[in-house]
Order: C-alpha cells, then structure tokens, then sequence
C-alpha cells in the first residue's frame, strides 16, 4: 500500500468515526466527571492523591487521600529507644531535616529533665534556621515552578545547595542530618562553618531580590495566584492550619514568640504576617520569614557563647568518646544507656515547636522505661491538608495546582 | 500556678464531678474528664469567654494493653487568649471503644478523629466521615493498638505479585 492510499484509508477511518452517533450528550453542561489526581502526580508534592468531582473545569467537590507514604513512625518509636529515633526524624519533613531533629530532641528532654549547654542551644537555633530557609526556598521554588515558573526552581535550589554543603560540614551529611543528640549536639561548630554560613547570609539577600524580580514582574504568575484559594482568618483557625498559611491569613502566631523554646526569647525579630490569605500572600509570607530567619541567623552567630556543646550528665547523656575511654563511670552509664535507654520518668509530655511548614508537636508518653510508651507526632502538613477541601471549592482545576503549592505538604510528614 | 486554677475552678464550677484529675508534670495543664461528658466539655472550654480554647491541635489515644479500661483519647486544645495548650484526656470504658465524637465543637477534629479510628480503631460515634485516613479501605486490624506486631501481620495487605 503506497503512503498515498494510506492517507486516504486513514481519512475514511476519521470520517467513520466522526459518524458514529452512538453516544449522545444531551447537555453537556449538565455532566459532572469525577477524575483522579495523583498520586504519582508532579504537582501533587510527593504522593498525595486527590479525587476531583468536576462540573466542566470547576471542580465541584474534592477528596484528598492520604497514606501513600506511610512508614508507621509512630510504631517504629513505640519499639526503639529515644535515641535511635531521631535518625528517623529526618525523615518526617525531608526538606527542613535540621528542624525536626531539633523538636524532637527538645521534647524528649522536656520529658526526661535535660537542659543542653547554651551553645549547643545556639547552634540548634542556627541549624534550625538554616533548615527553615532550605524548606522555604525549596517550597517557593516548586510552587513557582507548579504555576509554570520553571527559572525559579533553578535560583532556590542553587540557594539551597550552599546550606546542604554547610550542614556537610556541620553534621557530616547533606541532606540526612540525624545532626542533634539528646542532651547537645553532635559536634562543634567550627569557624570554617561559621565563616560559611556567613560567606552564605551575604549572597542570599541580593539573591532574594533578585528572585522577588523575577516573580513579581511576571503578570501571569501574579494573575494566578492573586485572589485564589482564600482561607479566611475564623476558617483557617477552626480547620487548625498552621505555620505560614496561618500567618498568611492574618494570625499572627509563631511558637518562637507565643512560647519561645531554646533562646528566641533573646532575639529580635518580626513575626510577618498578611492579611488577604490567599495563595499570593502564602508565596509572600514565605519570602518574608526567609529575609527574617536571616536576622536571626546574624544575631545568633553574634550572640554565640563559648562552651560545652552537650551536657555533661553521663547518667542520662551520652558522654563523648575520649571521656568513655578513659574513664569507669563514663563507660557503664555509655552501655546503660545504650542497651536500656535513658528511662524517663512516668508521665507525658507535649511540646511544639516551629517548624518550616507549621507546629510540629511530639506527645510523648513514658512509662518509665528505654522506649517511649506512645509517641505521637503533630505534623503540621497533615493540618494544613484538612483545608484542601474547603479552599478547592469551586475552584478551577488549574488552581488546585497553585492551592496545593501555596499550602506546601511535605507528604513524608503527614503520612508519617 | 495560675492559670491552671483558672481552669479547673471555671470546669470544676460547671461539671462538678466529670473533672477527675488534673495534673500538670512538667508545667503541661491535663484534665482527666469522663468520657461521656467530653463534648459538653469541649463546648464549654471553647466557648467560655475567659478561656476560648477555639482551637483543635491534636487527638490521638493511648492503648494501655492491659489495663481495664484499655483506651484513653487524648486532646491537645490551643487558646489564643491565654497562650495556652490544655490536654484533655478520657478514659474509655466502652467496649468495643467508642466516644462521641467533637466534630461539632472544633472542625479540624473531623482528620484527627478519623486517624485515631484508623490506628486504635476508636469508634467516634456521630462523625460525619469515618474513614481510614492511611490504611487502605478493608484492611482488618488497627497498627498502634499494642497486640499488633511491629512486622506486621503477614497477608493482611494484598501485595502486587500476590493478586492474581
């Protein structure tokens, strides 16, 4: 068969299809169409599934799904002790690591009466900062890149790169950190790091700006985020959303001033906040509390005391190599404490810090031995998820996209 | 301390013996109150004008194992007002376990609720949508109820080489 017959065999196919009649729509208005988004969707951040009920392109009702990603922490730290799970934290928001270390550990020195030397404190508030800019860039990166702003994702990252190769310095790994103990730290900070976490500061601002140009004077991105997805002040209160969406709605809420834990008692800084709520003042937010971890960034490395960083308590702290070497105390408290945990006493405790994305809170209950009893962790994602279904009603199916980016899930967190 | 008598006066006044204890070990304000009376608790707390707890962190349950009364739900409840987080507790003598649910009272209970119900397997009575929120639908057991090995229990998910 030549191509020229094949043309005109292929044209007869169409023609016949275009015949058939078979189907028949009597008002197509009047169709709903429930479609499935996820959860290999690269919109979706991570494996969330969502099912869409759509009335042409307005959708009509939507079901977030949940679960794709979840390993079961809460079992696992039921049957580990407390020190063999902070490696595990890392893995709750994978993108703000150093931020969950430092929760983690701060609740269960809450519930065990521990106090870290206050270098080892500063030093967590400086990863904790890191880690929070790290999460904010990469959450402004993708959201830009979701509603089509591909430049920027490639600017944020290249930020984001420098404080990985800082924490490599600092804990020995990128991206995994595991980098705080209970009771201090792993290790000091040396001046090599602390030069680079300036040399870092002073790159950032102009990058910064550089990035708000480039968003700001692109009228499509401003014409697909101003007004959509509002969540008013009462609802974002009563559906529980927290951290920067929170703020974006006009609460001016921060655990780091509301119940300042570590030393953000003794520093300065702003809580921004916005008033319209939508996925704009989301975006805006984030830039904000990205120029203020900055100034406490700076403060903090003025403000740094000499010392210790872990606390010198080797019934309940692991004490540090050189000491359990040399001497006899030492060693029988290292292989007490590793072989049946640091025995808090009986109780529980709650205790919430500010993570990236929002409260992350660990509730912790002891029963007076090595492992924790229950451990239940408040993963601000999973909070700021409830309000998908309220903010996506009525929206257009393009903006579920720009909502989910705006409200930024880590799916490692609210799947557990 | 201060606002712990606060509180307990404003629940003690109006519920008189539904408050069973209250503790506070290592300054976190919990009130032990029975389980029947929890929404009007709920309501109360979140409505007063002095304590206005108008917002829902966290529900989840402990599983005892062996006590009698297995199940205890626990609520982490936040007021702006006084910059305060309450933990309320209820032990559940219901059995199979069930509670009302406080869905009513604060709206972000409703994901709360339907994870404690996954994992306990805690029966929150009136809720509007009790699904599982991470295991898929179908599955038997509830994973952090304490008679639920860490491995799991072998063929109760089917895995993709064995659907046939």
């Amino acid at each position: 068969m030549n191509r020229i017959d094949q043309i005109y065999n292929e044209e007869k196919i169409y023609k016949r299809l275009l015949e058939d009649r078979n189907l028949t729509i009597e008002d197509e208005l009047e169709n709903e169409m429930v479609i499935n988004m996820g959860p290999q969707h690269p919109a979706t951040h991570g494996v969330l599934r969502l099912v869409l009920r759509l009335d042409g392109e307005t959708v009509m009702g939507i079901v977030p799904e949940l679960g794709y990603l979840h390993r079961g922490y809460e079992k696992m730290a039921e049957n580990m002790s407390y020190i063999e799970f902070i490696p595990h934290t890392d893995r709750l928001d994978y993108t703000g690591t150093m931020c969950n270390n430092v929760g983690y550990v701060l609740a269960v020195e809450k519930l065990a009466g521990i106090e870290a030397p206050k270098r080892a404190q500063y030093i967590r508030m400086i990863v904790a900062e890191l880690s929070r800019i790290a999460a904010h860039l990469v959450a402004i990166g993708t959201f830009a890149m979701d509603v089509g702003a591909v430049t920027m994702v490639m600017w944020t990252f290249r930020e984001r790169e420098k404080i990985n190769s800082i924490f490599d310095r600092i804990a020995g790994a990128r991206f995994t950190t595991s980098y705080t103990r209970i009771g201090g730290v792993a290790s000091d900070l040396d001046d090599q790091a602390i030069a680079e976490i300036e040399q870092f500061l002073v790159e950032l601002e102009p990058a910064l700006s550089e990035m708000d140009k480039l968003m700001l004077s692109n009228r499509i991105f401003i014409g697909r985020l101003e007004g959509i997805g509002i969540l008013p002040k009462e609802d974002a209160i009563a559906l529980g959303v927290t951290g920067p969406n929170l703020r974006a709605s006009g609460v001016e809420y921060d655990i780091r001033r509301a119940k300042p834990y570590l030393f953000y008692n003794e520093i300065d800084f702003r809580i921004p906040t916005f008033t319209q709520g939508d996925c704009l003042a989301r975006y805006f937010q984030r830039g904000d509390e990205v120029k203020e971890s900055v100034k406490i960034l700076r403060q903090c490395l003025d403000k740094m005391p000499i010392g210790e960083v872990i606390a010198n308590n080797p019934k309940r702290v692991l004490s540090h190599k050189t000491e359990i070497y040399s001497k006899m105390e030492e060693l029988i408290h290292d292989f007490m404490i590793i072989n049946f945990g640091i025995n808090p006493p009986v109780g529980d405790t709650y205790l919430s810090v500010e993570n990236p994305k929002g409260e992350l809170g660990f509730y912790i209950v002891s029963n007076g031995t090595g492992q924790p009893w229950k451990l239940k962790i408040h993963s601000p994602s999973f909070c700021n998820l409830q309000a998908v279904s309220q903010l996506c009603k009525g929206a257009m199916v393009s903006d579920v996209v720009a909502i989910i980016g705006s409200l930024d899930p880590v799916m490692g967190e609210a799947d557990k | 301390m201060n606002l712990k008598e606060l509180i307990t006066d404003k629940v003690i006044e109006k519920f008189g013996t539904a408050l069973e204890e209250v503790s506070d070990f290592r300054d976190d304000i919990c009130l032990t109150v029975s389980s029947d009376q929890i929404v009007a608790i709920g309501k109360f707390l979140k409505d007063d004008s002095d304590l206005q707890f108008i917002t829902c962190k966290d529900i989840t349950a402990i599983d005892w194992g062996t006590r009698k009364k297995r199940f205890t739900a626990v609520y982490h409840i936040y007021s702006f007002k006084l910059n305060c987080t309450l933990r309320i507790k209820a032990n559940i003598d219901a059995d199979p376990p069930a509670i009302e649910t406080v869905t009513s009272v604060w709206r972000s209970a409703d994901w709360y609720e339907r994870e404690t119900f996954d994992m306990y397997g805690i029966k929150f009575t009136n809720h509007p949508d009790l699904r599982r929120m991470y295991m898929p639908e179908g599955f038997e057991h509830h994973p952090l109820r304490k008679d639920f090995p860490v491995i799991g229990i072998p063929g109760s998910l089917p895995l993709p080489h064995q659907a046939e």
